[in-house]
């Protein structure tokens, strides 16, 4: 492997700033700062690379290599997000090598992978970055040849000039790196791409089918320790005291101890969620011996009672109440129950659904209930520390190194520029790996330690003390006239211990009298993002509803979602409705010809259909089930997506794919269930996830082909799967499903 | 502790180590073999699994007390340059997403393809129903198998 040794020419930078109504805003500046260039052109550093700008790097010999900026955990942005950077630059694809870039937000972006938000933010930011270089490279061959610049083109990474003049890339970059950067660049037309679009080859599949030291847990120096840590039993619980003399005493071990992660009144910022405060560490040679020590721990727990989390939101700082109640599944269902018949928080109402549904022939009224849900990314959370009194080098699996700086920067009380957050190839992400409390306990651990370490969860480690998807509960009414028209449209959500409602989405704008209203139940159970937040139980409880309305007015499931979309954009109600319904209607009527929806041949399948809108993308997916040994199984899928452009096609294909048997798979199984505060399921023997034999067997991913600028793929197909696979068993079992995961209901039946 | 002299990737490893650590350290932690993954340490997610003698066992469980002379094979020595049929595979369907549980889905469908040239759905679901992907390849796992069956 090349050593990078780079010649620093400009400086670049992206800027960020946040629009007032919480969404961000991206421009890339540019610091074309000649004094500092003619300084480091002074002490004539060899230029194997030539740094034309934070993402861009080439040498003499034409390798380009463009740097990714945000962290890969599978939605392949390690290839899609150079791809945009290189069809700018006019680059040969051939010639692009990718690396990870380091935590630079300042260089680099805001570096987050979360919210489907990669492709979207740095779809600007990345091309203008490439135009730019590439604008540098006419210049320097302008002046090299002697021509006008607007005579000098380029194809596939080469300069060219009608006179038969002509240079790769890699001749013209050192020159190219003295030339000031040009601004405003314009950028192609869709119809001229010619690496968007086209599907590439992810940059790293050799390296993961080869099993090359690419994730976090892979990530080893000389003379590292392993670390574990022992957690309470139980949220609610808390340390006594511990014996570690046995532990001690077993072979390879260094150290035993306790640690608090944050002090009395320390401020978590928003992604600080910690499952537990308390740890007993044991540090030690090898995995298996401080798996094996560990067991030897003597600990004594106590119940820990209400306490206190000082938190800096951004509605300032804020001290939050966390119970203290060992809570146990069943007693959360109950208190759900009970709450749900409360009164609650208006979100949104319009017209007067209380007249409408007084006035109703008819109104239809259904509870949908879901789970918490554990990640169980396959990579078990882990970190590299290295912290020293002078800096800290951390490297690790996570989501958002940006967000995550600040507190480190506190805990170890040393400032952001004296830490090294490198970002390794993450083992599944899901939202799990925005919280970063694994990086700041390996941190601490090393410092404490006083060398490398690798702090390891165990499987068992990373289901007990997780970052969940809430509980979550809906009541969706709907109000028919005598003619079987929908009149009023009703949604109370809640949950432990936040409600899941968006009240601003559809059906929202396309019923005359509409109320969405909201309550929440505090708890000591940790939550956090999981795949389309909120939106993987909306989606299912939602398009479920719909599935029974549409069957209560006697008209088509999709029909019916059409009748109200054209509502929603000739006559909309109310403001604020965030979907486009165009494009809502698009995927339906795009999933109802590919599935040949009504259509004869399908008469084997029990289909299901269901649409949703989130995080800027459409997606809508028919589900066909089939029996084997007397149970439902999803055979086949048709899921038609509308994310603007696709970038990287045979890759965003995947992402569908795999957003779709994710969906099966926790509709059916996913379920992670409390005891007395305690996690009732540990490891893959009890937590079912999705295999092989339950996975579809055909998954048809079809693109709205449109010109708009792309969105994100990572979590918009997810929640609809929850609905499609309810609205197909209906039709398999001949009843209807309410609550998840529904295999356990399946097996009731006999 | 005591010492075994492993066959591993046609190379000899000399190694000291407690005679109930289980294969999957043995790799990651004594030999920086890290191309076999641990997921779950017993033997229900599939990401440790290797060739022990030829044939894919789940490294986690198989104590380095019970190798013997048997052989081992990792992601790492299926191949001399990634150029094993199904790792070629994997990379014509671009299987990956995360890419973790990987080697052990291409060292299980070596393993059944050597046994089973030519695996029907079926056949291909009960070999490989013991290897979890969270990200949900399992569309283009399939694909990949039988594309190797094929030629």
């Amino acid at each position: 492997m090349k050593t990078s040794q780079t010649t620093y020419n400009r400086r670049s930078f992206l800027k960020a700033s946040l629009l007032s109504g919480g969404g961000m805003m991206l421009s890339v500046s540019w610091l074309a700062n000649a004094k500092a260039a003619d300084k480091l052109q002074a002490l004539n550093l060899p230029q194997q690379w030539t740094q034309l700008n934070g993402y861009i790097q080439i040498t003499p010999d034409n390798q380009i290599k463009l740097i990714c900026p945000n962290p890969e955990f599978g939605q392949n942005v390690m290839t899609s997000l150079p791809m945009m950077i290189a069809e700018e630059l006019d680059a040969d694809w051939k010639n692009v090598v990718v690396e990870m870039g380091p935590h630079d937000n300042a260089k680099l972006g805001p570096q987050f992978s979360g919210g489907s938000n990669s492709v979207r933010m740095y779809w600007k930011p990345l091309r203008e970055a490439g135009a730019a270089a590439r604008q540098m490279l006419c210049e320097a061959a302008a002046q090299t040849w002697n021509v006008p610049v607007g005579e000098v083109t380029t194809k596939a990474g080469v300069l060219l000039h009608a006179s038969g003049k002509s240079a790769k890339y890699g001749e013209m970059a050192s020159k190219a790196a003295t030339l000031p950067v040009p601004k405003g660049m314009k950028l192609k037309a869709p119809k001229d791409f010619t690496i968007v679009r086209n599907s590439k080859k992810n940059v790293e599949g050799l390296k993961v089918v080869t099993g090359k030291p690419l994730f976090g847990l892979d990530y080893r120096v000389d003379g590292m320790l392993i670390a574990m840590i022992q957690h309470p039993p139980a949220f609610g619980m808390k340390l006594k005291s511990f014996d570690a003399t046995q532990a001690l005493k077993m072979p390879g071990i260094r150290d035993v101890f306790s640690l608090k992660l944050y002090e009395d009144g320390f401020e978590q910022g928003g992604f600080d969620t910690r499952s537990f405060n308390d740890m007993v560490v044991v540090v030690g040679k090898t995995t298996w011996e401080v798996m094996n020590a560990r067991k030897k721990l003597q600990l004594d727990w106590e119940p820990i009672g209400d306490t206190k989390d000082t938190m800096m939101g951004r509605g300032g700082k804020q001290e939050v109440v966390v119970p203290g109640e060992l809570e146990s599944t069943s007693a959360q269902l109950e208190k759900m129950a009970a709450w749900a018949k409360k009164p609650a928080k208006q979100l949104r109402k319009d017209g007067d659904p209380e007249t409408a549904f007084k006035n109703a022939a008819q109104v239809i009224e259904r509870t949908y209930n879901a789970p918490f849900l554990a990640h169980n990314c396959m990579e078990p959370m882990n970190f590299f520390a290295h912290v020293t009194d002078e800096k800290a080098v951390v490297a690790g699996p996570l989501q958002a190194p940006g967000w995550s700086e600040p507190t480190l920067s506190k805990l170890l009380n040393l400032p952001a520029d004296k830490i090294e957050i490198q970002m390794t190839r993450m083992g599944g992400g899901f939202g799990r790996r925005a919280y970063c409390q694994y990086m700041y306990e390996a941190a601490l651990i090393s410092k404490r330690t006083k060398a490398p370490v690798k702090l390891i969860y165990t499987r068992e480690d990373d289901m007990t003390y997780g970052i969940y998807r809430p509980m979550y509960t809906a009541t969706y009414r709907a109000a028919l006239d005598a003619n079987k028209n929908l009149i009023a449209f009703h949604v109370k959500g809640g949950g432990i211990p936040e409600h899941p409602i968006h009240a601003n989405r559809f059906p929202a704008g396309a019923v005359d009298n509409y109320l969405a209203e909201g309550w929440e139940i505090p708890t000591n159970i940790t939550i956090g993002a999981f795949r389309a937040p909120r939106s993987n139980f909306n989606a299912a409880a939602e398009q479920s509803f719909l599935d029974e309305v549409a069957e209560a007015m006697g008209i088509d499931p999709i029909e019916l979602r059409l009748e109200l979309l054209k509502r929603a954009k000739d006559n909309p109600v109310g403001k604020n409705n965030e979907y486009d319904p165009d494009r809502y209607a698009g995927v339906l009527r795009l999933v109802r010809d590919k599935s040949g929806w009504n259509k004869p041949g399908n008469e084997t399948y029990s289909r299901g259909v269901a649409a949703y809108f989130c995080h800027n993308s459409y997606a809508a997916h028919v589900v066909d089930m089939v029996s084997r040994d007397d149970q439902p199984y999803v055979e086949r899928v048709f899921s038609a997506m509308d994310c603007g452009i696709v970038v990287n096609p045979d890759s965003a294909k995947n992402m569908v794919q795999g957003a779709v048997v994710d969906g099966i798979g926790n509709a059916l199984y996913g379920s992670l269930t409390h005891k007395n505060g305690a996690a009732e399921q540990n490891n893959f023997h009890n937590y079912r996830l999705i295999r092989h034999n339950e996975a579809p067997k055909q998954i048809e991913v079809y693109f709205v082909d449109n010109d708009l600028d792309p969105t994100g793929l990572g979590e918009p197909p997810f929640p609809p799967v929850f609905g499609a696979v309810a609205n197909a068993l209906y039709k398999k079992e001949g009843k209807r499903f309410y609550n998840q995961p529904f295999q356990p209901d399946i097996k009731k039946r006999a | 502790m005591a010492k075994y002299s492993l066959k591993i990737n046609g190379k000899s490893r000399l190694v000291d180590v407690d005679p109930s650590t289980p294969v999957l350290w043995v790799l990651r932690d004594h030999l920086d073999l890290t191309g076999t993954k641990y997921g779950c340490g017993m033997a229900q997610c599939g990401a440790c699994t290797i060739h022990l003698d030829g044939t894919a066992v789940r490294s986690c469980q198989l104590p380095v007390s019970a190798v013997g002379n048997q052989p081992l094979t990792t992601i790492e020595g299926l191949s001399a340059k990634g150029d094993h049929p199904v790792q070629k595979a994997w990379q014509e369907h671009d299987v990956a997403q995360c890419g973790y549980c990987q080697a052990g889905q291409i060292m299980s469908a070596a393993s059944l393809l050597k046994v089973n040239p030519n695996p029907s759905d079926a056949d291909i679901d009960t070999y490989m129903s013991g290897n979890i992907c969270r990200c949900g390849t399992y569309v283009r796992i399939k694909e990949a198998i039988k594309s190797v069956a094929r030629k």
